[in-house]
């Protein structure tokens, strides 16, 4: 689903992150400069195939974009896109400390 | 940085008065603001009303999925986000699980929600989690928690 289309949808966002070799692509391109495929392929476990089927999704997803450099493409963390996820993970943690807290207070008086 | 929140408490109490904090339909109600019609049990729908102020008008609906006592509870609790018009058992839901753990002079309870990838957008936060106050976003934040993760 192009994030385009749904510009408050965070749900796409939530199904691109619950994976755990995306996460960790996302780790790798949250220092900064944009990494070719076979960069990211390298130490990551996946085939090049594999990494670049993770990387279509998260570009749809809205939180990673591509720029053609020469022959290859080179992707880059799309931060804006994350925004909306964590604003809402946040405030469903802020809504949790405040249940929390009052937990605290039922029990330990 | 992930698709989960995950909560961990350090309580100065003992387990077993944790786990009817959890558990005893009253209590629970107190702390997550909810009148519950009837116990918690197993592989059965929870039903009730929000308490939280100006959100009383509002449904609760929660499968319990698994109860081990003194251990572990999981709720699978429904979105309700009023302006679809959706019955509230229509709308998608999330996964609270509640573990339990005694330590010295106490207990750690970890509270996990995830499932967030089925919620259609982010209006239930407006609905039921907008109510919450003095926290803020900054956009470094994701970096922080990106870099954290890494």
């Amino acid at each position: 689903m192009p994030q385009a289309e749904h510009p408050n949808a965070v749900a796409p966002v939530f199904a691109a992150l619950g994976d755990q070799n995306r996460l960790s692509l996302l780790s790798q391109l949250s220092h900064g400069r944009a990494r070719s495929i076979i960069e990211l392929t390298r130490g990551s476990g996946l085939t090049r195939q594999g990494v670049k089927k993770h990387l279509v999704i998260l570009e749809q997803a809205g939180v990673v974009f591509s720029v053609r450099v020469g022959r290859e493409s080179r992707f880059a963390l799309r931060r804006d896109g994350l925004t909306g996820a964590q604003i809402y993970l946040e405030r469903a943690s802020k809504q949790w400390d405040d249940s929390t807290r009052r937990l605290r207070t039922l029990i330990e008086d | 940085m992930g698709d989960r929140i995950i909560k961990q408490v350090y309580l100065r109490a003992p387990l077993s008065r944790v786990w009817r904090a959890l558990t005893d339909q009253y209590e629970f109600g107190e702390w997550f603001r909810v009148k519950l019609d009837g116990p918690f049990r197993q592989g059965t729908v929870s039903t009730g009303t929000m308490t939280y102020p100006g959100y009383e008008h509002c449904p609760w609906l929660a499968t319990v999925e698994r109860i081990e006592p003194e251990q572990f509870l999981s709720l699978r609790w429904h979105d309700f986000d009023e302006a679809s018009g959706m019955p509230i058992g229509d709308q998608a839901t999330t996964l609270v699980e509640f573990r339990l753990e005694a330590v010295a002079d106490g207990t750690n309870l970890t509270i996990t929600e995830s499932g967030f990838e089925a919620l259609p957008d982010h209006r239930r936060i407006e609905v039921l989690r907008g109510n919450t106050e003095g926290w803020n976003i900054q956009a470094q934040n994701i970096t922080n928690h990106m870099n954290a993760s890494g």
